[in-house]
């Protein structure tokens, strides 16, 4: 049996994507360092995250992260008791980087390995800024990658509630910014000039509104795409805000159906689309109306980080104990449920 | 002086131990590649082998390719890691010429051949030399046929070696004066790769870890197609 315990510390590596990123958390919530590295102008002539440019520049970049992040921290690796690595889902070459590095620093320092799944792990951002937060709560977890609404009934208890059908809604930004001309990454350039736009401008289809609670955004970037070909004269500014709009008020309005539906204590936002402005904004006044906790982490804990890796692996490590040095990646691996 | 050397460039996996009395101890397997689930439980078997602390190491060596991007970056990111813990420098020799080191002792011009996938291959040449092999090319990557060219236009008695030798023997292996060396030299080998750093290592002829460059030969599609189009 493994003992963790307060003091405990660990040695995050995040790598799935296009954040290269370091962390030193202690007891699973006290974050001594958080060191990310974005890529995100390395992919942006691109229009996207190329994985084997992602590789390549994970590659470079891990050594000097985990040495700022172990500096920052005041720890040297004899004071470690683990080394965790996300591994999976995400691409595969990016994952093997932070996997293969995070074995190799726990043979060398002689501690337990512990393999993350980066869907747990963002389900734990939150209880890095609030360990208090009182569960089960419904997490909203937006992101490139994902838009799924995940029952946290306990430490690796998860019910899967909603999930997209098809583009998860951070592509639905990236797309829809890249055929207004508004460049990578689209969540942000859709964010800012929607500022300036009137979101009831243009009423946009709202998918399965009414239906459960899974997603649809492939036909609402479709219908962005048919609107501006039939107005060609219709502003960016109102299209981006009238997109927005419609996006923002489907998640919202399933996150509420959600918490309600299983009387959850609270409301928890995360992944990279929750630094959205407007998603913030909703998401806090329906808690509010609700009468629900509502929980935002900072944006730097919504986004892809190693502290969040860290925190996981921390129950992980107290659940199950070390992971094998046999272990690889799975850029397919789903988040553990309960029946 | 201990050297610690990770071979992941091919679909073998690799990884030795060794110094002054040679090769200590190495693990090499090719099944599946799975690079990243055997490197780190080798590297624990090597150690244990030869009864080296991984502290007793004072330089890692890694393959930095050509090869499979993967399976060079497993290795290049475990020896970086390992460098980096230990506070040890790192000496990268080239999958090529380790192909061509073990075979040193023959005085045919050597060509080692590493399949590139996607119908091509990384090859070099190399003559024999004191003591091992130099290189007389620079490594390239390129169709079969462009390497049979080069057999061709310089018809000298030649040895090839490699996984992408084996693999395109038919298109390389017609012409008189050439013969492909058999399953023995496919791969480069971890103890070739220590037994190469070791001498570097005496010499101080190392880098920090952060130098370390991998030789990808191919830059990623979606540069390619990029700069494709800025041009048109
Ligand atoms: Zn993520």
């Amino acid at each position: 049996m493994t003992t963790v315990d307060p003091t405990t510390t660990i040695l995050g590596i995040e790598t799935s994507c296009d954040e290269t990123a370091a962390s030193v958390v202690v007891g699973g919530h006290l974050v001594r360092s958080s060191v990310v590295s974005s890529q995100v102008d390395i992919h942006a002539r691109f229009g996207g995250v190329v994985p084997e440019i992602a590789s390549r520049a994970h590659v470079d970049l891990l050594t000097p992260v985990i040495a700022e992040a172990l500096v920052e921290a005041g720890v040297d690796g004899p004071d470690l008791d683990a080394v965790a690595a996300t591994v999976g889902p995400g691409l595969v070459g990016s994952l093997l980087v932070g996997v293969s590095t995070a074995k190799a620093l726990a043979l060398v320092w002689d501690v337990p390995f512990v393999a993350v799944n980066h869907l747990e792990a963002h389900l734990y951002a939150a209880l890095v800024e609030d360990p208090s937060l009182e569960l089960p709560v419904v997490v909203l977890l937006v992101s490139g990658g994902h838009t799924m609404l995940v029952a946290m009934e306990g430490h690796g208890r998860y019910r899967l509630l909603g999930n997209t059908l098809d583009d998860a809604a951070g592509e639905a930004f990236d797309k829809v910014a890249r055929y207004l001309g508004l460049g990578y990454p689209g969540g942000p350039a859709i964010d800012r000039i929607a500022m300036e736009g009137d979101p009831e401008a243009i009423t946009f289809p709202r998918a399965m509104y009414g239906e459960g609670l899974d997603f649809s955004f492939s036909g609402l970037k479709t219908a962005v795409i048919n609107h501006v070909r039939k107005n060609p004269d219709a502003g960016t500014a109102d299209v981006a805000a009238s997109f927005q709009e419609a996006v923002v008020d489907v998640l919202v309005t399933k996150a509420r159906r959600a918490a309600q539906q299983i009387g959850a204590k609270g409301l928890v936002l995360g992944g990279g689309v929750a630094a959205n402005s407007l998603l913030r904004e909703r998401f806090l006044s329906a808690c509010v109306e609700d009468g629900i906790h509502g929980f935002l982490p900072s944006r730097s804990m919504c986004t892809d980080n190693a502290a969040m890796v860290a925190a996981a692996a921390w129950w992980r490590l107290g659940s199950d104990g070390p992971s094998g040095l046999d272990h690889g990646a799975d850029p397919n691996l789903k988040l553990p449920l309960i029946a | 002086m201990l050297v610690l050397g990770l071979e992941t460039a091919t679909a073998e996996v690799g990884c030795a131990i060794g110094g002054h009395e040679g090769v200590l101890a190495s693990s090499h397997s090719a099944r599946g590649k799975r690079h990243a689930e055997n490197l780190t439980p080798a590297i624990e078997f090597v150690c244990h082998q030869a009864r080296v602390e991984l502290s007793e190491i004072s330089c890692v060596a890694v393959d930095n390719g050509p090869g499979l991007f993967t399976g060079l970056r497993v290795g290049v990111a475990s020896g970086k890691a390992i460098a980096q813990a230990l506070r040890v420098p790192m000496i990268t020799v080239s999958s090529l010429d380790l192909l061509a080191f073990p075979l040193r002792y023959t005085d045919r011009r050597i060509a080692a051949v590493i399949d590139a996938r996607r119908s091509e291959v990384f090859w070099a040449f190399y003559r024999q030399v004191p003591g091992g092999v130099q290189r007389v090319s620079e490594p390239a990557v390129g169709s079969p046929d462009e390497l049979a060219a080069e057999l061709v236009a310089d018809p000298c008695d030649t040895l090839l070696c490699g996984d992408g030798a084996i693999r395109y023997a038919e298109h390389l292996s017609g012409f008189p004066n050439v013969e492909v060396a058999g399953g023995d030299h496919a791969y480069p080998s971890a103890r070739a790769l220590v037994q190469l750093a070791h001498a570097r290592a005496l010499r101080e002829d190392w880098i920090r870890p952060q130098e370390v460059e991998l030789l990808y030969l191919r830059k990623p599609d979606a540069e390619i197609n990029w700069s494709m189009r800025e041009g048109a």
